[in-house]
């Protein structure tokens, strides 16, 4: 009948994420327990920004995802505990990222919430390399990117925050 | 969503709590929202609209678990256009309206040294949501007040007129920062269970982190005026009656309304 976790990972994986299609919703850590108990089937899920807008895209693709699965009973919950961040990703998740344009996130450090404590540590430029770059915002096309520009390739390019 | 159960004793008081902090970031992120297509540059346009977003999203967190705790049925979308303004929680702060740039930068940043600080503090609640949020929270936060405070020190150590607007908003904004302390009955029997942030603790933080970049900014806070009080039963300054008839009128003239 139903299918086994594995199976359900496998067709999860296959979900993209909404905003940065080469990444799934798995490896961006959004999927974060599937849980089989006969006929019922719970997947729960957690945001990446509170406000994120495709929270409701996600939840419909899962949905859609396991519908041919036979499960009676499917309910997609979305949970805070633990909260999100991007000290799960694995290097494979960081590299796609850096080939797709966007400068990937780095470990979490003591982020500090003062005035001009991140300009210590600028970002790589994921098309050169060079660190010669500059914050041009702490927000780019969406909250979870920020814009900078690359004085050595003058390219502009965004960098997904570590979070 | 909500996994933790509530004490009976504690029900009528978290709630009142949460619509507190759902409010502040619904009206924050209603005011920012109106920079949208009005901002200083393309990239603050961007940033405040960023910013906003997620304001809302922590708001719409905290007043969907506010109405699972109320438990007569309120989602939050009854909760966020379905109140008037004597039964809105936020801090007066938040609701005032955006004026020049340097004010709304005064606001936040005054605003988000609170949040800051008061979501830190409520990462340790014992109730598994409220704690999954405020973990959330206090990141994006972060990133909030960190925003505001370079915009701070631009301003204040800048041209003569950028020192003037900024100076002038810390001034006529003041008297809305004392409230965000207050210790009132439901805070007081609250932090007794963990379930709300300790002016007493986060004051002090609050203060510094103030001091700190305001004299970085070159600006002077002002000392012994009055304060404003209320906000938190639902007394509210003139602003809040236009920003919710702007915000509310879709869902209030077509409620059954569905997209």
């Amino acid at each position: 009948m139903a299918a086994d976790e594995q199976q359900i990972r496998a067709l999860l994986e296959a979900i993209p994420d909404p905003e940065i299609p080469v990444i799934n919703i798995v490896e961006m850590g959004i999927v974060r327990d599937i849980e089989i108990d006969g006929d019922r089937l719970r997947v729960d899920i957690t945001p990446t920004y509170t406000g994120c807008p495709a929270m409701h895209e996600i939840k419909t693709a899962v949905h859609a995802a396991v519908a041919d699965l036979g499960f009676g009973d499917v309910e997609v919950r979305t949970v805070y505990a633990p909260a999100w961040t991007t000290d799960t990703w694995s290097n494979e998740t960081r590299q796609k990222l850096k080939d797709y344009g966007i400068a990937p996130p780095g470990p979490t450090g003591d982020e500090s919430p003062l005035p001009f404590s991140s300009e210590q540590k600028p970002v790589a430029c994921p098309f050169c390399d060079a660190v010669d770059t500059e914050l041009k915002s702490a927000f780019g096309s969406t909250a979870c990117k920020s814009l900078h520009f690359c004085r050595a390739c003058h390219q502009p390019f965004e960098h997904f925050k570590c979070h | 969503m909500m996994a933790a159960a509530i004490d009976d004793a504690v029900r009528s008081d978290l709630f009142d709590y949460l619509l507190r902090l759902g409010d502040d970031n619904l009206v924050l992120g209603q005011r920012l929202g109106e920079w949208c297509g009005h901002g200083p540059t393309l990239e603050e346009d961007i940033g405040l609209a960023n910013i906003s977003l997620d304001c809302l999203g922590q708001a719409t967190s905290l007043l969907r678990l506010a109405g699972e705790v109320e438990g007569r049925g309120r989602d939050e979308d009854r909760l966020a256009f379905h109140r008037d303004v004597r039964e809105f929680n936020n801090a007066m702060l938040v609701e005032q309206p955006n004026g020049d740039y340097a004010k709304t930068i005064v606001r936040q940043f005054l605003y988000d040294a609170f949040g800051y600080h008061q979501f830190e503090a409520l990462t340790g609640a014992p109730n598994e949501d409220l704690a999954g949020i405020a973990a959330k929270a206090v990141k994006e936060v972060r990133y909030h007040v960190r925003h505001a405070g370079e915009w701070l020190v631009r301003f204040g150590d800048g041209t003569e007129e950028s020192h003037r607007r900024a100076q002038e908003a810390l001034d006529e904004l003041w008297c809305y920062t004392d409230e965000l302390f207050e210790r009132d009955e439901v805070v007081a029997r609250l932090v007794d269970h963990g379930l709300a942030a300790d002016p007493a603790v986060i004051r002090p933080k609050w203060d510094a982190m103030v001091k700190q970049v305001a004299e970085r900014a070159t600006l002077t806070l002002p000392e012994d005026t009055y304060q404003s009080t209320g906000s938190r039963q639902g007394i509210h300054t003139e602003h809040l009656g236009h920003l919710l008839a702007e915000m509310q009128i879709l869902p209030r003239t077509y409620p059954d309304a569905k997209w």
